[in-house]
């Protein structure tokens, strides 16, 4: 086949991450997967459909409703020689396996003083506007890069989401892989060849002189589509995806603020305490005196997302709302 | 609340060998935790401990029962276990004090002991928060074939953590090579676990069809019979097991729990101290049949008094870890 007819090929968002997984579990017999409803029902999103037939009922293991339990489980398969990865099945039952991940996972490689360590990935979702009411539609990313001994992973596109997956199953730390739920029927370019992604590296997604995007995972699609509405205002916007939260691409982010003097950070997690505020005290910290406006964040409402489709749509930062904020910023509103 | 039901006591046949090498143990854990407490007291040590005095049967018949290449989790109170399974005290105290030379780098401290040589996956200072690691232990011992066996260790205060039940179930579906090992010492805390506890704790096993046991605690000869049975079956590829071991501890939650009185009485702990130590009575036994006399236990402890000795004089003197080593080892 001709190069150009491979390195076209078009995957969706949830054909990418099964083809990383597969690839990787052919690769190293000690990858597995478990969770609710991974294997013949190959998860509600369909998203790991087909991987129980060719791996097997051992290696891709339904369990029970019990997200503490088996995120526990995973934790003790990694240090002992298995790497697992663990799917819970929305980003909101975070909430339950959080002493596994902040007390377990993310500790025993320090506490132990560098002797066990923990190669496991776990891959949940966020984002809201899929009309699932305020326990199924939260972006709690933020909690997860608050602990030290975590990495935490927010692909973009199809390509991003398999060459971050590989890496994140390689690695021999804890990973949290989120994965936006209303993207996997998105379709982008992904390689038939194999290839990885560097965790830490952000990728210019457009290059702009008078304004920088920050924005992250669900977020990206709305900058791309913010950048080209503000060409048509006359403003060049530069729009960059840090990949990952941690480790974060301090570098890219800051050099990008320095070179357009004003920035906005939009991610779907609340604005409030989040990522958002994060990286805008990076930006503050290392490009304060190339600023001339403050910087911008742009995150969720404080608010439980709400059912009603007009409520809910309000809540999350839109192509439209983020034109606003940086037409404003750039003192042409 | 229902009395706990013990298996009828079986006398076991113990090799002398292995007799006289679980006193010495249980020794070594008593004086290994005298001489913690001596450090807190002489305001050596940073921080608190949780001493394993009055339960030295368990974790000795227990450990006594795996090979070294099989998994333990300990809890908050672990120093028994962590030696059972074959820790140094030196590096132990080491630990215990902050030094570098400690088995996490002084980096763990008391509550935190964890040794990949010895199989231990570290001690857990959240209450049944090491249940997932001992049963994923488990998961990986059956998937690779290892032949391992896994033991979680937890007080009765696990006995109200949702996780536990969890991963019973989680075990009990996937057949796995667990045991988990409750050491009930009476006290969660400075609350009697009848106050805690509701109905039965060995049916809480069978409820998922897990094997159960409960045995007396106090007797190593009983703990290692019964953990034999629950390691081989395991091992054998026939599931999970819940043991119960009846114990007690004798001193405090931790060593600054001086004054007991208002949870519990002087005379109950004098008690369990005279009539059910299990030091004592497995001494008393080794004299009965004949295995040792009272000298050659005496000597015993005189050299494990001079091992928690020169132990301790080793950690006391180790340096402290340098303040670069503060941000290292967060990510492998």
């Amino acid at each position: 086949m001709p190069e150009t007819a491979t390195s076209q090929r078009e995957l969706t968002f949830a054909q990418a991450i099964r083809e990383g997984l597969a690839e990787e579990m052919r690769r190293d017999p000690r990858v597995c997967i478990f969770g609710e409803d991974v294997a013949e029902a190959g998860t509600p999103f369909k998203v790991l459909s087909g991987l129980v037939e060719e791996f097997g009922a051992e290696r891709v293991l339904d369990t029970p409703i019990s997200e503490q339990g088996f995120t526990g489980m995973g934790v003790g398969a990694a240090m002992t020689g298995l790497r697992p990865v663990v799917d819970i099945m929305f980003g909101d039952f975070l909430t339950l396996t959080m002493d596994q991940l902040v007390n377990q996972a993310a500790k025993v490689h320090y506490m132990s003083g560098g002797t066990w360590k923990v190669p496991m990935v776990l891959r949940t979702t966020l984002g809201a506007t899929r009309r699932s009411a305020a326990q199924h539609s939260q972006s709690l990313h933020a909690w997860v890069c608050h602990v030290p001994g975590l990495k935490v992973v927010m692909p973009s596109t199809p390509y991003d989401a398999k060459g971050l997956l590989k890496t994140a199953i390689r690695d021999d730390n804890p990973v949290i892989f989120f994965e936006d739920k209303m993207m996997y029927r998105q379709k982008g370019v992904v390689p038939a060849e194999e290839y990885m992604i560097p965790f830490g590296v952000a990728e210019v997604k457009r290059e702009g002189e008078d304004i920088t995007l920050v924005a992250t995972s669900s977020m990206v699609e709305v900058a791309l589509g913010a950048a080209k509405l503000l060409a048509g205002a006359g403003i060049s916007a530069e729009v960059i995806d840090p990949r990952t939260l941690w480790p974060l691409d301090e570098k890219t982010i800051v050099n990008s603020a320095k070179k357009t003097s004003r920035a906005i950070v939009i991610d779907e997690g609340y604005g409030r305490y989040g990522v958002t505020g994060e990286i805008a005290s990076v930006i503050a910290e290392g490009a304060f005196f190339n600023m001339e406006a403050p910087v911008k964040r742009m995150g969720a409402m404080h608010v439980p997302i709400p059912f009603s489709p007009p409520l809910e749509d309000i809540t999350v930062p839109t192509e439209q709302t983020v034109f606003d904020a940086a037409r404003k910023l750039c003192g042409k509103a | 609340m229902k009395a706990v039901e013990v298996s009828a006591k079986r006398e076991a046949a113990v090799p002398a060998e292995l007799a006289i090498r679980m006193y010495r143990q249980m020794v070594r854990i008593r004086l290994f935790e005298e001489q913690v407490n001596e450090l807190y007291t002489r305001a050596l040590m940073p921080g608190l401990a949780h001493l394993y005095i009055g339960e030295e049967a368990v974790a000795v018949g227990i450990c006594e029962a795996l090979k070294n290449t099989d998994y333990i989790t300990s809890t908050h109170r672990g120093h028994g276990h962590c030696l059972a399974k074959g820790a140094m005290p030196d590096r132990m105290f080491a630990e215990l004090l902050g030094k570098e030379a400690g088995y996490c780098r002084g980096k763990g401290g008391s509550m935190h002991i964890a040794d990949p040589a010895t199989g231990n996956l570290g001690a857990n200072a959240i209450v049944g928060g090491s249940t997932g690691i001992a049963t994923g232990a488990a998961l990986t011992a059956k998937r690779l074939k290892t032949d391992q066996v896994s033991v979680c260790f937890f007080g009765e205060g696990a006995l109200g953590q949702g996780v536990l039940y969890e991963v019973m179930n989680l075990a009990a579906l996937f057949k796995l090579p667990v045991v988990y090992v409750c050491e009930n010492n009476l006290y969660t805390e400075y609350t009697h676990f009848t106050e805690t506890t509701a109905g039965d704790i060995l049916t809480r096993g069978t409820a998922f069809g897990v094997q159960v046991e409960g045995v007396d605690g106090q007797d190593v000869r009983a703990v290692h019979a019964a953990a034999q049975r629950l390691v081989n079956r395991a091992r054998r590829g026939e599931g999970p097991a819940l043991l119960l071991c009846n114990t007690y501890r004798y001193t405090g939650h931790h060593v600054g729990d001086i004054n007991r009185e208002y949870y519990r009485s002087k005379q109950e702990e004098q008690e369990w101290k005279t009539k059910r130590d299990p030091i004592k009575n497995m001494g008393e036994w080794l004299i009965g049949q004949k295995i040792a006399d009272p000298a050659a236990l005496q000597k015993i402890e005189g050299e494990v008094r001079d091992e928690m000795k020169a132990a301790v004089e080793f950690a006391i003197a180790a340096p402290y870890p340098s303040p670069e080593e503060v941000d290292q080892d967060v990510y492998a």
